[in-house]
């Protein structure tokens, strides 16, 4: 059934109304200071301007449908506003309601200018009931759509913010790794190492993995890669943080990490690329250096003769 | 016909790669170094590639192959200044060139073929 009298119900609007927006405000108020995130006169300014934009569309033809350009003004100011209700944290559902809220008051209306002539009430009822459902999906899918850019946006942040690349010395980088490997972040982490590997001229890099929750054979993929591609730019790895459970893993996988170094915890990957550097830590007084140290954990040649 | 260069540094040969490389080019250069390697007696080859934006498998396979001819003749091959967009391709590619030693620069190339007493 198609949707008719635009001018009819333009004429509803321009002689109701302030009725029409008391009533409206009344409803959408309880909502929104629920909240506390729209000011009144915030509120009633943003009603005015949607009924005004309304009328003017109701007006323009007496078949009222949404998707014509006359409702173009209509469709931009419910786009902004539930964008904007997005970002303020409310509901979907209250925003709908924006929409939805004023069917109450319309109907009303309707009624006491109509009450004799069934025939055209029905016909105004349906379209606007018709009307309303539209805008207010239309409300909930925009709502959809910036929640869903937000999700995006962080998730790029995230991407960004986990893949660091400390300098530990002269020459030696530390590349801290928190959270599971997948084919983008090793793509981000492969890059962000290469050029630091440039800038600094590092020859050595420790991929610390204590932050990598699980090892699957692709993860191992992935660190094998990122080693092969340091390798090529003339800087050895050293993997560490391997958790005795991790350590299972790869052997009962199949794992072939036999042309890297692995070790066990940061400090002995530190200690065994100082060595490669050719650099060693001695104490102030030359004994004290391995005083504090647990043997078996290769920082046994700190320890005083 | 274009050659590309080959200097001598004492018992190095410094190769530097700033064109694009074709087939004929790659062959020619193979024949030079082999030749210079021997004419020379030098014990390494040092192969920069930093002046290549793009690596395709062909000049992948090229120097994996020319850096084993070296060998060959006993002289070890160091390729360096490998940009890092082109490491990632190699490594996307599977070529790792794994028997193909590598450095950061010239320098640091140098460096290392003089730590492993090669020159």
């Amino acid at each position: 059934m198609e949707m008719v009298g635009g001018t009819r119900l333009a004429q509803l609007f321009t002689s109701n109304q302030e009725q029409l927006l008391t009533e409206w405000f009344a409803q959408q108020h309880a909502i929104a200071s629920r909240r506390g995130l729209v000011g009144e006169a915030e509120l009633r300014n943003q009603f005015t301007q949607f009924v005004s934009l309304l009328m003017a569309a109701l007006a323009s033809s007496e078949r009222v449908d949404f998707r014509t350009p006359a409702w173009q003004d209509v469709r931009a100011f419910l786009s902004e506003m539930s964008a904007q209700r997005a970002r303020q944290g409310f509901t979907p559902v209250e925003t709908a309601m924006f929409v939805f809220s004023l069917k109450q008051p319309l109907f009303t209306r309707l009624r006491d200018s109509l009450g004799n002539d069934a025939a055209t009430l029905a016909d105004l009822t349906w379209t606007i009931s018709t009307l309303f459902d539209e805008l207010g999906l239309f409300t909930t899918e925009v709502f959809q759509t910036s929640r869903e850019q937000v999700i995006v946006r962080q998730q790029q942040e995230l991407l960004e913010l986990s893949t660091p690349v400390v300098q530990l010395w002269d020459g030696i980088l530390a590349l801290p790794l928190i959270g599971t490997l997948d084919s983008a972040r090793t793509q981000v982490v492969m890059e962000n190492l290469l050029q630091k590997i440039v800038e600094t001229g590092a020859a050595i890099a420790i991929i610390d993995i204590t932050g990598v929750p699980t090892v699957d054979t692709l993860v191992a993929q992935h660190l094998l890669k990122t080693v092969a591609a340091a390798r090529l730019m003339g800087a050895d790895c050293i993997i560490s943080g391997i958790r005795p459970q991790i350590a299972q893993t790869i052997v009962h996988l199949g794992v072939n990490l036999s042309n890297v170094t692995t070790k066990a915890t940061l400090a002995a990957a530190f200690i065994v690329a100082l060595q490669r550097t050719g650099k060693s830590v001695t104490g102030a007084y030359g004994q004290d250096a391995g005083r504090a140290v647990r043997s078996g954990d290769g920082l046994d040649s700190l320890q005083p003769e | 016909m274009e050659r590309i260069p080959i200097l001598r540094m004492g018992k190095l040969l410094l190769v530097t790669i700033q064109v694009d490389m074709h087939d004929r080019l790659a062959l020619t250069l193979q024949d030079d170094l082999t030749s210079r390697i021997v004419k020379d007696g030098a014990r390494g080859v040092l192969i920069d590639i930093s002046s290549l934006d793009v690596v395709d498998s062909f000049i992948g396979r090229m120097i994996g192959n020319t850096a084993a001819m070296a060998r060959v003749l006993d002289a070890e091959t160091v390729v360096v200044g490998m940009q890092p967009s082109v490491a990632i391709t190699l490594v996307e590619l599977g070529l790792t060139l794994s028997g193909v030693r590598t450095a950061l620069d010239v320098e640091k190339g140098m460096a290392l073929l003089a730590r492993n007493g090669t020159v």
